[in-house]
């Protein structure tokens, strides 16, 4: 029987009546094996995600603070002073205003490059390492290179350039309203697009060869061939790029923490960095968790609503 | 095994105990300090703190000649992070009861510290029999360290808002007599001698932080000129908005205008503040006392005065670094009789601590010869009878989520990105949802 051979019995059933168990017994027993197997993850799982997630519920119902006591149930009044929070929905629209800047650049330029690199067969290795290593730093580190070579508009290396295309130099970087948030979404683009630029290189690698060499035979054209052969058959990775850079950006908070603290005048200031101020300088622990599960919502339907997207598309496609 | 500032204390009482090299060892005293500092006989005292830079080095200075001096008690000082960082460890120490013997805290943020629950009060007799009374302090300060009728805070120093001033640049200008700065007398005068300064050096002549992350300078500048026009920002017990809506238009309508006319820096963050003064590119700076170190240390013609009266009185924002008792669950004893021990000679000592632009609060030291002598340190030690704290609320104070707010919209009038009509609104809306939010750190003596 196939199943014995794939789930050994426990020695202390084997030594039992002397006769072999009945089918069902065997299954019983894998799955109690199974269960010990995944028990240390359940646990950590259960510990870490999902009391964390039902006592955050429980603490959003109440005015507690950071010591852990005195707080008071007090039902939806958190969110209901989070709904009128102006803070609220200014921190959470620069939240989605930095995802739709930095989504865009990070799909189209880890695409981009991808392609440069697939195609570029000489000292392909260099490409691949200098395309991807950023991503390999940690992001205090990406933080201070930006902060203390590339921004200062005395010495700084994005002044130097401009004032070398004959523009004119002196920029305040992170410190001008029209120009922070850019400043740090180029960063998280340069820093991040490597993971994108994998996940793309690892599909173009995938597409067979033989597909190209027909089209060729047929007489398409480079351009042809990108559009009718790579790009769809990216479909399914560029599906995957989008949603898993969304949550990404979504979850904007150290890069904005560490190189304008969220301003000038709060204008960089992600929904994350307000929760973390609401729960750790003004102590509203109860607050905070209520302006968190808001958010939580509404990752939740970003995740929820994409792969809906995607296979009514697929379906689409089919007929 | 002994700890190994022990053998460093033994060192140091042997006759090499030069102030440099304490300031030297200090250094390694934060990391080298295992769990439990007490040797035999000893008595461990834990001492929290957030004084770096400097600070940091002064600090480090008198608790190795605090050591020294007193060889029973085990000090074991921590330095942790300045600002929001600082409070949450301190407040959540507090309320698991197993807080450290002593702790630094600023005086505004005392309202929202919970006296009672996450502190305990000070024993005024043990204090005494050390030598320091009440008498010994400006009453107003003293009183604001009361709560419920007890005392939770024993204030160190006031550090004031002050004026740097770069004399040789002042000099081109003609705006010194006698080797000081001539005395400046309302707005008109100071934007005049700000004129004179951009004549003689083509440059603004003022700079303060008007940008930047956690920015603070905005508010301190803002609550400074406004104290000077007599208006309060909050009822007396922090409870209303008492914000005067002509008075504050008047402080910032002529701020924005230094900016306008080219006579202050738009945009400087903290350490482009810092160098830009320090670089001698211009002739004033508003800041706190603190960096005086920073510009002796780089050698600097400098020297400091009281911020000068523009809008009536002279008087300027302040906080001030206070000793407080951690509540601990079972407070009493050798230990807390130590703390107490700690604090009394720490004041006496303050002039130790003045030497980082300070004001010390124990008034016995302001008449010392040795503080008499710092200068210019003790050039502005009267300002500390007009210093302007914030009203008692539990979202104010240094570093507290008023500061960061407020400093984040006032940033914007100065930088041109909110008109002072608009910051002003944005300032009153900020406040009223501060007041109209829960104190989420209720106390029981507030």
């Amino acid at each position: 029987m196939t199943t014995t051979a794939m789930a050994p019995v426990p020695a202390g059933e084997r030594t039992g009546g002397g006769r072999p168990p009945a089918a069902r017994t065997v299954r019983r027993a894998w799955t109690e094996h199974g269960l010990v197997f995944v028990a240390p993850f359940l646990l950590v799982y259960a510990l870490f995600l999902v009391w964390p997630l039902i006592s955050g519920v429980g603490m959003s119902l109440t005015s507690e603070n950071i010591t852990g006591a005195g707080g008071e149930f007090i039902g939806l009044d958190n969110y209901a002073e989070a709904i009128r929070d102006p803070e609220v929905w200014s921190s959470l629209w620069n939240t989605v205003w930095f995802t739709v800047l930095s989504t865009v650049p990070l799909v189209v330029a880890g695409l981009g490059l991808a392609l440069l690199a697939h195609h570029l067969r000489a000292v392909q290795w260099l490409w691949r390492l200098s395309w991807f290593a950023p991503y390999l730093l940690p992001s205090g580190v990406v933080c201070l290179l930006f902060l203390y070579m590339i921004y200062p508009s005395d010495f700084g290396l994005a002044d130097q350039l401009l004032a070398s295309v004959g523009l004119e130099p002196g920029i305040g970087w992170l410190g001008d309203e029209r120009y922070a948030m850019l400043s740090v979404v180029a960063t998280t683009v340069w820093w991040t697009v490597g993971f994108n630029f994998l996940l793309y290189l690892a599909a173009l690698q995938a597409i067979p060869a033989h597909l190209y060499e027909a089209a060729e035979l047929d007489g398409a054209g480079a351009w042809h061939r990108l559009r009718h052969i790579t790009l769809p058959l990216l479909r399914r990775t560029t599906g995957l790029v989008l949603v898993l850079q969304v949550l990404a950006s979504l979850k904007i908070f150290d890069q904005v923490y560490l190189m304008t603290g969220g301003g000038p005048d709060d204008s960089t200031r992600p929904i994350l960095q307000y929760v973390y101020q609401q729960g750790f300088t003004g102590y509203r622990m109860g607050y905070a968790s209520a302006v968190s599960y808001i958010f939580f919502a509404l990752i939740l339907t970003v995740s929820l609503v994409q792969p809906l997207l995607s296979r009514r598309r697929a379906e689409e496609a089919a007929k | 095994m002994h700890p190994p500032h022990l053998s460093r204390r033994r060192a140091l009482a042997g006759g090499a105990g030069a102030l440099a090299a304490a300031g030297a060892l200090g250094s390694l005293t934060g990391c080298a300090a295992p769990a439990t500092a007490a040797g035999p006989g000893q008595t461990l005292l834990r001492f929290w703190h957030l004084f770096g830079g400097g600070d940091g080095v002064n600090m480090q200075g008198m608790l190795e000649e605090f050591r020294a001096a007193h060889p029973s008690i085990a000090l074991e000082a921590t330095t942790l992070q300045w600002g929001a960082p600082y409070y949450t460890k301190l407040g959540m120490a507090g309320a698991g009861g197993r807080a450290p013997e002593l702790a630094v805290l600023h005086l505004a943020r005392l309202a929202g510290f919970a006296p009672g629950r996450l502190l305990d009060p000070f024993d005024l007799g043990l204090l005494a029999e050390h030598g320091v009374q009440e008498e010994h302090f400006p009453p107003d300060i003293w009183r604001r360290g009361q709560a419920g009728g007890r005392q939770y805070a024993v204030p160190l120093d006031t550090h004031p808002f002050v004026l740097y001033y770069q004399t040789e640049i002042c000099e081109k200008a003609g705006l010194m007599s006698g080797g000081s700065l001539r005395p400046v007398n309302g707005a008109g005068e100071f934007a005049d001698a700000l004129r004179a300064v951009k004549k003689a050096t083509g440059r603004p002549g003022l700079v303060t932080e008007t940008f930047g992350a956690d920015c603070i300078t905005p508010w301190r500048l803002f609550s400074t000129f406004y104290s000077q026009t007599g208006g309060a920002v909050l009822s007396p017990d922090g409870r209303r908005l008492a914000l005067d809506d002509t008075k504050a238009l008047r402080v910032l309508e002529y701020l924005t205008s230094l900016v306008e006319e080219g006579l202050m820096v738009r945009r400087a963050d903290y350490p482009a503040c810092v160098s830009i003064f320090n670089e001698g590119k211009t002739a004033f700076h508003l800041n706190g006392e603190w960096e005086i170190t920073t510009y002796r240390n780089a050698k600097i013609p400098f020297s400091m005065t009281r911020v000068p009266a523009l809008f009536g009185s002279a008087s300027a924002q302040a906080d001030c670094h206070t000793f407080v008792l951690p509540h601990q669950a079972g407070r009493g004893g050798a230990p807390d009789e130590a703390a107490h021990a700690f604090v009394a000679w720490m004041l006496r000592n303050s002039v130790a601590w003045a030497e980082g632009g300070h004001v010390p609060a124990y008034l016995p030291v302001l008449g010392t010869p040795e503080y008499l002598a710092l200068k210019p340190q003790s050039e502005y030690r009267d300002v500390i009878d007009d210093v302007a704290l914030d009203e008692p609320a539990w979202f104010a104070g240094s570093a507290s989520r008023m500061w960061i707010e407020l400093g984040a919209v006032l940033s914007g009038a100065l930088t041109g990105s909110r008109t002072p009509r608009g910051a002003l609104d944005e300032v009153k809306a900020r406040l009223r949802t501060l007041l109209d939010t829960r104190n989420p750190l209720p106390g029981a003596a507030s």
